[in-house]
């Protein structure tokens, strides 16, 4: 096993029986408090999901700096806009689907054209939102809110790793969007790992040339793990990565990772078109062609069901990624 | 309350008419933009930069300023050049309108040009970004004043009425918005569009305070300004009757005059109108 011992991980990460489990958003609740004790600008906006965006803590704790919107997701990234405008640090937050979702142009030219510190805190993204359906399921929100210039977009991996992303989003200068999921996926982070925003980490390294990298991002960063490990038992080596910050991209560690290995993989719970690998590819292409296999939707909605039934369903399970790889090194010549 | 001199009238008056030449000329430059809006608002925007803000242009920064927010971003023209004459920046610049490399974009932006408060265009966003400042400005105890221009028609926008419930839940007292109501839009009169009336009942029903004024009229105008602050459990909103195209009498009250310049000849017809104060005064230039 060739876990990067310099990425701190938790013990025992490929057992999932003995990993903590939580949903990303879960860390978003911790961060969000966390940058209010330390800033008292800090203002949470929310759009009637106090509770399932887990924006609740700070409502709590924080009630003259807690703003409730109701279903009102357009005018809320306006009204950061303006708080901000008077030095206010607002995080906004809903459903993905909806903000950036329904608000897309608003985020953009009152908050990002408009060079506005606004953070959009998005929950449930993914197909794993599960039984709600494919109206709930937010697989786009990375390709319009990465295409917008100005925008840091942050997709944590875990929980703990959500906490991070949040901490340090209130502590950044510009607009950012923090991607969270519903679902509970496992904590294999920790306190110690490092995270920067704009600095990918390698998360498993062989001892040898890797034959193929993979750059994965949010939770699936697990399932990247899991397929690096039935890889390595082949006889493959295998670097993964755990691409955070899809905007601005770590270009060099991925075209680091595209000279060692030759190839890539991405793995991103989001539609393949205009998603993290697409950015992947946009440096790749430009500096370093290697093959790429992307695992992620292929250009459909998604549909109501268990969560790890539906990322079995759209291709992006461990054994997806096995055989991504595989095409990847295949095409190598 | 205090009321408005005679005197300061009059100069108002002149400084709105001077305000107006500069923008027949700034459009003609350009080549492009909207006639109707700005001329209709000269009075208003005089009056405001001339008289009510608490602002300095040689300090746009300062924090403690009175913000004006205008959410109708296709008027700018008219806020440009009453920003120049009130000393932001050279009147001779407005020829630069809408030009490549130009402080004065097509709509305002923010970062290009000290003293505008927000990027604005694209309409039924204006509303909610002051209602911020409003927010803010109480959660921290200031006492600046957020004034929020808006459009007529930009009120056939959802967002403005999520803003306009969001402003009477936290009965914001310190933000003071402007209509105005000219009745147009692109495609016609706004009661043919999308009917808009009654927007003294829709506004009172979302708990605001609501003032009619005619927008031409500076003692008025001045007087209901005044009420609003006066007012001190609810947003006011000042619905300012104006006339599209004031002041120059071929556009007057015409939508087709809402997005396009005056040609230079039509340009000559306007400033001469101008200048005599539609025949009242012999102008020099003749
Ligand atoms: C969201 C949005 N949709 C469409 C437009 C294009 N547009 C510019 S001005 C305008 C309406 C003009 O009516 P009004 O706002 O009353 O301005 P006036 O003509 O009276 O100046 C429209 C539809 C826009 N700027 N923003
Ligand atoms: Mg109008």
């Amino acid at each position: 096993m060739s876990i990067n011992s310099k990425a701190k991980l938790a013990e025992n990460i490929l057992e999932l029986d003995k990993l903590e489990q939580a949903p990303t958003r879960n860390g978003y609740g911790e961060g969000v408090v966390e940058a209010g004790e330390r800033n008292k600008n800090v203002v949470v906006l929310c759009a009637d999901l106090t509770e399932s965006t887990r924006s609740e803590g700070f409502a709590k704790k924080f009630p003259e700096r807690f703003i409730e919107i109701g279903v009102a997701e357009q005018n809320m990234a306006s009204v950061a806009s303006g708080l901000n405008a008077m030095g206010k640090i607002p995080f906004i937050s809903s459903y993905a689907m909806f903000s950036p979702g329904r608000n897309w142009e608003q985020i953009r030219t009152t908050i990002c054209y408009n060079e506005r510190h606004v953070v959009i805190a998005g929950a449930h993204a993914g197909v794993s939102v599960g039984p709600d359906g494919a109206t709930h399921q937010a697989i786009e929100d990375i390709a319009i809110t990465r295409v917008i210039a100005n925008m840091t977009v942050i997709v944590p991996c875990d929980a703990i790793e959500a906490r991070k992303a949040t901490a340090a989003a209130a502590e950044f200068a510009g607009p950012v969007y923090l991607r969270f999921a519903r679902e509970k996926t496992p904590v294999f982070t920790t306190a110690e790992t490092p995270f920067t925003i704009g600095q990918a980490e390698i998360f498993y390294e062989p001892d040898k040339k890797p034959d193929v990298a993979i750059v994965a991002c949010g939770p699936l960063v697990h399932n990247a793990l899991l397929a690096a490990a039935e890889l390595e038992k082949e006889g493959t080596a295998v670097r993964v990565i755990n691409n955070h910050t899809v905007k601005p991209l770590d270009e060099k560690t991925i075209l680091k990772a595209a000279k060692d290995a030759g190839c890539l993989v991405t793995v991103e719970e989001h539609q393949i078109n205009g998603g993290m690998g697409s950015a992947v590819a946009e440096v790749i292409a430009r500096n370093h062609p290697v093959p790429i296999e992307f695992v992620g939707v292929a250009n459909r909605f998604g549909e109501s069901g268990e969560p790890q039934e539906l990322i079995k369903h759209f291709g992006m399970a461990p054994e997806h990624i096995v055989a991504a790889a595989r095409r990847a090194i295949q095409r190598k010549g | 309350m205090p009321h408005l001199h005679d005197d300061t009238i009059k100069e108002l008056e002149e400084k709105a008419n001077q305000i107006r030449e500069s923008l027949v000329d700034e459009l003609v430059t350009a080549g492009s933009g909207h006639s109707a809006g700005p001329l209709g608002m000269a009075d208003i925007f005089t009056l405001l930069y001339f008289h009510v803000l608490n602002h300095d242009p040689r300090n746009p920064d300062w924090p403690d300023r009175d913000r004006l927010v205008l959410s109708n971003g296709h008027i700018c023209p008219v806020q440009y050049a009453t920003m120049a004459h009130a000393g932001y920046f050279p009147v001779k610049e407005l020829k630069t309108l809408r030009k490549f490399g130009t402080r004065l974009q097509g709509h305002p932006h923010r970062t290009s040009l000290p003293g505008i408060e927000t990027t604005s265009g694209p309409l039924g966003s204006g509303l909610s970004q002051a209602i911020g400042m409003a927010i803010a400005a109480l959660m921290d105890d200031r006492k600046n004043y957020i004034y929020c221009l808006m459009s007529d028609a930009e009120h056939q926008a959802g967002q403005t009425w999520e803003a306009a419930m969001l402003a009477g839940k936290h009965k914001l007292w310190n933000l003071i918005a402007i209509m105005d109501r000219n009745n147009i839009q692109i495609d016609g009169f706004t009661e043919n569009v999308m009917p808009l009336e009654p927007l003294r009942a829709k506004y009172e029903a979302f708990n605001w305070r609501v003032i009619d004024a005619n927008g031409h009229d500076f003692a008025e105008m001045h007087s209901a300004i005044e009420e609003a602050k006066a007012v001190y459990e609810k947003p006011t909103m000042i619905l300012a009757h104006t006339i599209p195209g004031k002041g120059v009498s071929y556009m007057e009250r015409k939508f087709e005059w809402h997005g396009k310049p005056p040609k230079p000849d039509e340009a000559k017809a306007a400033l001469a109108e101008l200048r005599t104060l539609g025949g009242k005064i012999k102008s020099e230039h003749e």
